[in-house]
């Protein structure tokens, strides 16, 4: 089975742990991802003015490529992607005029009215492959390893485009449970870390980062596992400020799920690039003896 | 022609009118060669030109004198971008003056220069990084994905497209998209976002062919192997030889067939 496969920008320069690991795993649990020709970025983030259509051309553009590509599901892995791409799929669904509007501006030769669905890798992991097979599938189980799993607010925000329960996601926790690790419930799981706040407000980064990390680590754990880049740098930036502020904050590890997938389906871990991740995640590994 | 270029004199403006009333020529010159003359609109003024010529030798016509948005003539140097709208279409089109021809009722206003940004950089000190490119054109993030830039390129390249491939790090495939550039500015003059798409073009090919393409080693052999004077005597041999003796040569070289293969070689070797 293949499915239509949208990366995002971040995801081929500095994500490109999100990445790798993910194409790698689907393949050992027999889903090929089938990168969609030509697309573009995904816009960045959805504008929510009502008349600012131009800004809606991006995500939808790519949605026409994925039905000229013959496909009906889009997989994306970066939860910001996910959500724009998502909530302009809506917006061409649900609004016949602003539709119209769209599809005779963009000049694609092919209208659109939302027939694509928008997913997210860890739907297809439950819904296609299911937790027991993947849980099957794994070579070597997480044990030991406690993680906070750390939704944001893209992945559940709005209601119309959540993945899962808005109020009481276990989607995250499921998967880690499959992968044999241990998740860590935390108050803070789907608070917001900052998203593009920070690049007009770049000094409140650590003031953003710090009650997520604090109500992770109370709660026990040794590590944040996430989906989204801009989530990965906004925390990971703010760790290292706090620390700085701060010499007895302790660094917090933040793994991409993906990361965590490969590594439990027994791949070669070159393929995590943990090289790329804030908070030294290869020597918690190493002490949980999942790294040599 | 020749005539009325020598009453003419050139001026610091780019492009002159000369006040001579257009029909009058175009009347004399209906005589002169019999072609049929058709109407054309340079920057919204009516001239009536003969049929079969491109843009620029219509606007040349019509009493232009260029001194800039013209180069080599040829559809390679990009100095004659030009917009050109036909009636009962609300559709822009785009054309190279020197290679497009007129057509009737035209509407021509031709875009010799687009203030465009063009970012200044160390070129040694650049790596093949992707980020290298988002410094120095960090407005590239500005693409809201409209492709106005990809429907103004008079050379078909897939504009739009050439900078995803930058937004996403990948520089080799900017370059090798973008190829056919010429450097004319008309996307970026279409641009949403303001970006200056062809300043960006040509520095992924800088980095693409300084830093990321592999180097030819046999070609770095070869330039030593010449400056070391190796095929020296080969050329004084040519240089004494007699007027005869040449034409023989040349005559009874050994041509490569255009099948040959990459292994290929001469039956004579001397050379080699």
């Amino acid at each position: 089975m293949s499915l239509a496969y949208y990366p995002g920008c971040t995801l081929k320069t500095r994500a490109r742990n999100l990445e790798e690991p993910a194409v790698a795993s689907m393949k050992v649990l027999g889903l090929q991802l089938d990168e969609v020709p030509r697309w573009n970025c995904c816009g960045g983030v959805y504008s929510l003015a009502e008349d600012d259509l131009i800004h809606q051309v991006a995500p939808i553009r790519n949605l026409i490529r994925v039905k000229k590509q013959g496909k009906t599901e889009l997989v994306t892995l970066c939860a910001f992607c996910l959500n724009t791409l998502k909530r302009a799929n809506l917006l061409m669904k649900e609004d016949v005029e602003k539709r119209n509007t769209i599809n005779s501006f963009i000049d694609e030769g092919l209208d659109y009215s939302g027939e694509v669905e928008v997913v997210h890798l860890l739907e297809v992991l439950r819904d296609y492959v299911g937790w027991d097979v993947v849980s099957q599938m794994v070579k070597l189980p997480l044990l030991g390893l406690k993680v906070a799993p750390y939704y944001g607010c893209t992945l559940l925000r709005p209601r119309e485009v959540a993945i899962d329960n808005v109020e009481s996601p276990v989607i995250f926790r499921d998967f880690l449970k499959a992968l044999g690790a241990r998740p860590v419930d935390f108050p803070e799981s789907t608070r917001c870390c900052g998203s593009y706040q920070i690049v007009s407000s770049p000094d409140d980064i650590a003031e953003y980062a710090r009650p997520i990390l604090n109500s992770a680590l109370s709660q026990g754990a040794e590590a944040l596992v996430l989906t989204c880049p801009l989530c990965d740098y906004n925390l990971g930036e703010g760790q290292q400020e706090l620390m700085k502020k701060n010499s007895g904050f302790r660094r917090m590890p933040q793994f991409y799920f993906t990361q965590l997938l490969a590594l439990a389906l027994g791949l070669d871990p070159k393929i995590c690039h943990f090289e790329l991740n804030y908070g030294k995640p290869e020597s918690l590994l190493r002490i949980k003896n999942l790294l040599a | 022609m020749s005539a009325k270029q020598t009453k003419r004199k050139s001026t610091a403006t780019a492009v002159k009118h000369r006040a001579k009333k257009p029909a009058a020529t175009a009347v004399k010159k209906e005589k002169k060669t019999a072609a049929k003359l058709i109407p054309i609109y340079i920057m919204g003024k009516r001239y009536e030109v003969p049929e079969g010529l491109t843009i620029m030798k219509a606007m040349e016509y019509a009493g232009y004198i260029l001194i800039r948005g013209c180069g080599c003539r040829g559809g390679t140097c990009g100095a004659c971008g030009t917009f050109y709208r036909k009636p009962g279409d609300y559709k822009l089109q785009v054309a190279l003056a020197c290679q497009k021809t007129v057509e009737p009722d035209m509407y021509i206003a031709q875009l010799p220069f687009f203030p465009a940004n063009r970012a200044t950089y160390d070129f040694a000190g650049l790596t093949a990084a992707p980020e290298e490119v988002f410094k120095l054109y960090p407005e590239m993030f500005r693409c809201v994905a409209c492709n106005s830039c990809t429907k103004a390129c008079p050379q078909g390249i897939e504009v739009m497209d050439a900078i995803s491939a930058l937004k996403q790090g990948n520089i080799t495939e900017a370059a090798q998209l973008s190829f056919d550039c010429i450097q004319c500015g008309l996307c970026t003059s279409r641009c949403f976002g303001e970006l200056a798409q062809y300043h960006m073009f040509q520095l992924a090919r800088r980095i693409y062919g300084a830093k990321i393409v592999s180097r030819a080693e046999h070609l770095a052999e070869m330039v030593k192997a010449v400056d070391e004077g190796r095929y020296d005597r080969f050329l004084d041999e040519l240089k004494e030889a007699k007027e005869d003796e040449l034409k023989k040569l040349y005559q009874e070289r050994e041509v490569e067939p255009l099948t040959a293969g990459e292994d290929w070689k001469p039956k004579d070797t001397t050379y080699l």
